[in-house]
């Protein structure tokens, strides 16, 4: 046991180390402060008792609480879910037009659909709604297969062109020119035509030539003058929407070789209440058109 | 450490006045700040300052109890509450000021004012905030005057500590406990009135069925208060508060300290033989300053980092000195300037010299210029506020026409307490025509929008720009809110906002 050093000037004991004459001071802590020490090291392992802690071979301990994150979220999940059940089942009551002239059903079904959107949408319709190439831009006025609630909720139903669903959506369009039905320069004078009906520019006199058979191969489905028919789900070509491209070479491609978009029917996965709810917050995106 | 206190001799000195049996806790010689604390006794002082201290301390305390009760009749759609933080509603109210969450810089003003003007104040009295009107010292003062009713002053009291446990001491620490729990809950339970509305609080409060955060609060702040003032004392001051540490910028050899003039003093004697011993000082060695210390240091060691400043040693000194036909001001108020002048024989200045300094002057003067500014931009603030946020995913979208539509989230706010229309309109935007999702309203070139009393309405609106209206670039214009009311001026408000979508085929 060395001799304990004081330092001379403090009074204070040393711990007897000394670097280059400066020698360092042993001062004790403050009682109370040692005290708030020693409950912090009680607390903490009153903690690891109580909560799930200390790592085993396999697994950890419990804690006496039986408390763990995952059922705690399972309450929370459980609590937002009664807390949202009243409203839910009102959904489930109302019809979509009932829906939307009740304002706190329609903030509901918006908010809900937002959600649902996001999780089940976004990835071909983007997470604004508007679409990418092949993929349609639902913030728009022009709709395919309607864009009353209506027909919106049978599509998201149903689906378009999905194999599964017997009531899905279907139409086809001839391959034109894969198949043989117009040559090449018949392609080239439909396109001009097409171009021209959607206010762009286009080659005069083969417009003229394409409009001729347009009206014998195009307008039982697209109409006479371009207008689109949305019981077949063929797209209005005299606007300025244009789901595969509006120039001159996607035009011509989509004839020879068309492409079909498909969707599927989210019926089965989707409970009907999240189809209302989708619905509405599609319809509300700005093109939603009234009930017909 | 050793116990110390009682191993002087008191008794009465040849002078007729009493000496002190007191040893300073915190003096040179046993000074130790970390080692168990030694309990200190303080003796009840009398004096200029001690009456200050129980003014301020008269004061400090119906402000704070009777403030929450105050009403203030603010019409049908706000509280009546005079100062209310309604921290649910996000609202702050004092008296005929309402401060909206995205006001808040008044609140930082307000607390930068207080900043400064506690450093004017520490610049020229020191430590005056520490030894006067901390809530600390405040509620400590009365935890000690409760001490004194029932357990009797310092001597008492110290020989209350050391007898052996009886029925009396018991009933008296009782007594002293409950009193001073007592004072902790009202100190508690006056908080939360702040935060809420006060009379229906307190009913629920009493009925058990006020919010669980309010029993929290108040459980919270009656344990603080009790330990504090009751038991951790100065220690608060020494270990816990950061402000003393801060004071040390803020002093300098011109602030008024409370000090002991030792130039006077010194050397000290407890016996009466001036007349014969010219060297003997006026210091009496009584130790009335060390008794009534609060923090348990000697003055006479100089200005140390314990003083609080509370200027109870100039009472406790001045009586003695009374008592013995010396001049008052052994112990005063005095700046380090003033002393050392005094030392080395020279004259001292006054004491209001302090207040004229470049120093408190640019203090007042800041402080001063914050305040202006502050009322300036508090008379002059909209009580109307508009904000516009674009959508931006899409940008914007072409509708089947070629014509771009754009979304936006209109936030009008009315921070008026009285519901209000105003009319939404464009400014700058050539051909565009104005719609809602929200609202029943056709399209065209704005509509009125009705907002409740004090809150903030969010509406979805588009705009539409026909195709021959579009240009090349991104067009800059205004939205503009109009209260829509007769014969007043009406009050407005507008926010750029950009609108994309662009002529097609460039």
């Amino acid at each position: 046991m060395p001799d304990i050093q004081r330092d001379e000037i403090s009074g204070t004991e040393t711990t007897g180390h000394e670097w280059d004459g400066i020698q360092e001071l042993n001062t004790p802590l403050p009682r109370w402060w040692l005290w708030t020490f020693y409950a912090t090291v009680i607390w903490g392992l009153g903690y690891t008792i109580a909560y799930p802690a200390w790592p085993m071979i396999s697994g950890a301990t419990t804690g006496v609480l039986g408390w763990n994150s995952r059922t705690q979220i399972a309450l929370e999940q459980a609590n937002a879910k009664a807390a949202q059940a009243s409203m839910v089942s009102r959904i489930e009551a109302a019809s979509l037009d009932e829906i939307t002239k009740d304002a706190d059903l329609l903030q509901f079904a918006k908010a809900g659909g937002a959600a649902a959107f996001k999780v089940n949408c976004v990835q071909c319709h983007g997470s604004g709604a508007a679409g990418a190439p092949g993929y349609p831009n639902l913030n728009d006025d022009d709709w395919i297969w309607g864009g009353s609630l209506e027909a919106i909720q049978t599509t998201l139903l149903h689906g378009i062109r999905y194999a599964q669903n017997p009531n899905t959506r279907d139409s086809q369009m001839p391959r034109f020119g894969v198949d043989g039905i117009l040559t090449p320069v018949q392609i080239v004078q439909v396109t001009e035509h097409v171009l021209a009906i959607s206010g762009q520019e286009a080659d005069a006199a083969a417009a003229q030539a394409g409009s001729v058979i347009f009206a014998e191969n195009c307008a039982a489905c697209h109409g006479a003058s371009g207008e689109g028919n949305r019981d077949l789900g063929s797209p209005a070509l005299a606007d300025a929407i244009w789901l595969y491209g509006s120039d001159r070479v996607a035009i011509a491609q989509q004839i020879t070789d068309p492409t079909m978009g498909v969707m599927p029917a989210w019926s089965p996965r989707l409970d009907a209440t999240s189809v209302k709810q989708l619905a509405v917050y599609v319809h509300s995106l700005g093109g939603g058109e009234p009930t017909p | 450490m050793t116990q110390v206190i009682n191993t002087l001799k008191a008794g009465l000195s040849t002078g007729g006045f009493e000496r002190e049996a007191a040893q300073a806790v915190n003096n040179k010689q046993a000074r130790s700040l970390y080692a168990a604390r030694v309990k200190i006794h303080p003796k009840a002082a009398h004096g200029f300052f001690r009456r200050l201290k129980w003014m301020i301390l008269g004061v400090a305390l119906a402000v704070y109890y009777v403030l929450p009760w105050l009403r203030y009749d603010r019409g049908p759609h706000a509280p009546d509450q005079a100062v209310l933080a309604d921290l649910a509603g996000r609202r702050f109210y004092f008296f005929f000021i309402e401060i909206w969450p995205q006001e808040f810089y008044y609140i930082a003003g307000l607390l930068i004012m207080a900043g400064v003007g506690l450093f004017l104040v520490t610049s020229v009295v020191g430590r005056a905030w520490c030894g006067y009107a901390c809530p600390q010292t405040v509620w400590t003062d009365l935890f000690m005057k409760v001490e004194e009713w029932i357990e009797g002053d310092r001597n008492a009291r110290i020989k209350l500590d050391q007898a052996n446990w009886g029925i009396l001491k018991l009933i008296k620490r009782l007594v002293k406990n409950a009193v001073w729990l007592l004072i902790a809950l009202a100190t508690g339970g006056a908080w939360i009135f702040y935060f809420a509305d006060a009379p229906t609080l307190a009913q629920s409060f009493v009925n058990f069925t006020a919010p669980p955060a309010a029993y929290f609060t108040v459980a919270t702040l009656t344990a603080t208060t009790f330990v504090f003032a009751g038991y951790m004392r100065e220690q608060v001051c020494t270990y816990m508060c950061p402000w003393p540490r801060i004071q040390g910028a803020m002093l300098d050899e011109d602030s008024l300290i409370v000090t002991y003039n030792t130039w006077r003093g010194e050397s000290r004697s407890g016996h009466r033989k001036r007349v014969e011993q010219a060297a003997v000082g006026d210091c009496v060695d009584c130790n009335a300053c060390v008794a009534v210390c609060p923090m348990g240091i000697d003055i006479r060691d100089g200005n140390q980092l314990e003083c609080i400043t509370c200027a109870l040693c100039i009472d406790a000194c001045d009586g003695v000195m009374e008592k013995v036909g010396t001049p008052k001001g052994l112990i005063s108020y005095s700046t380090l300037r003033n002393y050392n002048a005094s030392v080395a024989g020279h004259p001292s200045k006054p004491n209001w010299h302090v207040m004229l300094r470049a120093r408190t002057v640019i203090y007042s003067t800041l402080w001063l210029l914050i305040g202006v500014a502050m009322v300036t931009s508090l008379l002059m603030r909209d009580r109307l506020g508009l904000d516009v946020v674009a959508d931006r995913n899409p940008l914007f979208v072409t509708l089947a026409d070629g014509s771009a539509r754009d979304g936006y989230t209109i936030k009008i706010l009315n921070m008026e307490a009285r519901p209000r229309r105003f009319l939404l309109s464009l400014h700058g935007l050539d051909g565009a025509s104005l719609s809602s999702p929200d609202l029943d309203e056709p399209k065209g070139d704005g509509f009125e929008i009705a907002v409740e009393a004090d809150k903030l309405r969010q509406v979805k609106v588009f705009l539409e720009v026909p195709p021959d209206e579009l240009k090349h670039e991104p067009e800059e214009f205004d939205f503009r809110v109009r209260e829509v009311t007769q014969g007043e001026t009406a009050e407005t408000a507008e926010a750029r906002a950009i609108f994309h979508g662009y002529k097609r085929n460039p």
